[in-house]
């Protein structure tokens, strides 16, 4: 059973590990993740975000199929490790791992 | 060569000549005693915000929040138009009344009623005592004689704020005066779409807020957030505020629109994700439409307008952002070096996917910004308390730093000279 629509088929090998409800678990995902896998994810978002974007802009927020809501998860774990691909190389920001700093709460989806 | 013009004076901090331009002692972060007389002097006396009304928009609804501070835990609760607070604990034998799972955690519903989970004491929304159980068993018991013990609570612009004061020497407005009124009519109660935080942090609380309100450090800690590129110069750039406002213990930084039109840069130097997302740090690039904004969101008419940071005594903050959207900073001291950092990032509901996704970019980078700072600031704190320096320069940029310890200390000795003299 695809996790994404179908026009995204290309990306549903990244839909299991990465479709993730929560930053909370986007987050942990990431400082657990290589670099070199969360390059992949980017690299293969990156070409398609504003299709992926457009596509999901076609249902109101509340009434998203379960494919569209996966891809939007994807979508912002795309941004969740852009961070780590585009400035650090690694998966937290230099000189933070003293620290935490947890979302808890945000607007769904 | 200041790259906006400063006041008549030479100088923001000349401006307000109470402040001095001398080094500034830090010994107020890090003695255990001097945080004491803070809970009493200035916790337990000045207007606390905390939360916001839509929390509990409905009659019933209700939140706690633990006031380490003031050695206190309140309920805030929405009895129909009006907002009440009282203490967390219950008449008959002290136990905290409302929580949930863990005793020392903040909990949310909604009651008709609030019952003690001890003896099973139940209390109106009002506070009164409505039910003693086994009331026949005491003596001369007139429940009348045992509601909640009620706590200030006042309402400006959405915002709950508590007095623990026995009579607070001011009102709420009186408190926040015109500089801070000023933001009332911004539309906060529309902007319900809402990304919180909080992280607890080895720092005194003054030695974290000090971090939110200069910008002189940000092209020097924040500087990775852009691309290698851009970083030499921007660390060579340096902050300057075009504006600084301070009135009493409160204070205002705005910052110019330039810096936050990164639609504008070269595309090179923007990072792609940005450029995917239309959203960044300084929030989605395509504008909210809030109309048009109350003239206090902006009283040094900086042009083009950026962002305005406000700055409540003793420990909240407002940032209204051009793009528009705000977020607030709460810094809550739990001892003399450990705090609880709360953050909320609020723009208008999402109609969109896309609108969610610039919002999520704005919401993710408001982290790894404070990542940077939380980290920092126990690294200060370490410092300080070496006790190795005691007189630390600020310079003119940290203005409203000078200010916020010159206020703390105010407080303090005020309340000092009105105990001497009762």
């Amino acid at each position: 059973m695809a996790l994404l629509p179908s026009e995204f088929a290309n990306l549903e090998p990244f839909a299991t590990r990465w479709s993730l409800a929560t930053e909370r678990e986007r987050w942990e995902e990431r400082v657990s993740s290589s670099i070199d896998d969360m390059q992949a994810l980017y690299d293969a978002i990156i070409p398609e975000v504003g299709e992926a974007i457009a596509y999901c802009d076609k249902f109101p927020l509340d009434e998203m199929p379960d494919d569209a809501v996966n891809l939007l998860r994807l979508i912002y774990s795309f941004v969740m490790v852009s961070f780590a691909v585009e400035l650090w190389r690694q998966q937290c920001p230099p000189d933070t791992l003293g620290t935490q700093f947890e979302r808890i709460s945000e607007p769904l989806p | 060569m200041a790259r906006y013009p400063k006041p008549a004076a030479g100088s923001w901090t000349e401006h307000y000549p109470q402040l001095g331009t001398g080094p500034v002692s830090y010994e107020d972060s890090i003695s255990p005693e001097w945080y004491q007389q803070e809970r009493e002097a200035i916790f337990k006396r000045a207007w606390l915000q905390v939360g916001r009304v839509e929390q509990i928009p409905r009659t019933g609804r209700y939140f706690t929040k633990d006031i380490s501070a003031a050695n206190t835990s309140i309920i805030v609760v929405r009895d129909g138009d009006d907002v009440c607070a009282f203490h967390n604990v219950c008449r008959h034998r002290g136990n905290k009344l409302v929580w949930q799972d863990f005793p020392n955690e903040d909990t949310s519903g909604t009651v008709r009623q609030f019952t003690c989970k001890y003896h099973g004491w139940r209390y109106g929304l009002d506070g009164s005592c409505v039910f003693a159980q086994q009331e026949g068993e005491f003596f001369n018991l007139d429940k009348a004689d045992y509601g909640l013990v009620p706590v200030h609570c006042d309402v400006f612009a959405g915002f709950i704020f508590v007095n623990f004061s026995e009579q607070p020497a001011q009102s709420l407005r009186e408190f926040l005066g015109p500089m801070l009124l000023g933001v009332e009519d911004y539309p906060f109660g529309q902007m319900t779409d809402r990304y919180a935080f909080r992280v607890e942090c080895r720092s005194n609380w003054k030695v974290f807020s000090d971090a939110f309100m200069e910008f002189y450090h940000a092209p020097v800690v924040h500087v990775g957030q852009h691309l290698s590129p851009l970083r030499a110069a921007i660390t060579q750039m340096g902050y300057e505020a075009p504006h600084y406002q301070v009135e009493g213990a409160h204070g205002l930084v705005t910052t110019a629109g330039s810096l936050h039109r990164v639609w504008d840069m070269p595309k090179e130097n923007v990072k792609p994700a940005d450029l995917a997302t239309r959203s960044g740090l300084f929030g989605p690039w395509d504008k909210s439409d809030l109309g048009e904004l109350p003239p206090g969101i902006n009283p040094g008419k900086v042009d083009p307008w950026g962002l305005s940071s406000f700055q409540f005594f003793p420990n909240f903050a407002i940032l209204i952002w051009e793009a528009g959207w705000y977020n607030t900073h709460q810094f809550w001291p739990t001892s003399h070096n450990t705090l609880l950092f709360e953050g909320n990032v609020y723009s208008l509901p999402a109609k969109s996917a896309s609108e969610r996704v610039g919002r999520e970019m704005a919401a993710v980078s408001f982290k790894e910004y404070s990542l940077q700072d939380a980290n920092t600031l126990e690294a200060t704190q370490l410092g300080l308390e070496s006790g190795v320096i005691d007189q630390f320069p600020l310079n003119d940029q940290e203005v409203l730093v000078r200010n916020f310890h010159k206020a703390t200390a105010d407080w303090v000795h005020e309340y000092e000279h009105e105990l001497a003299k009762a």
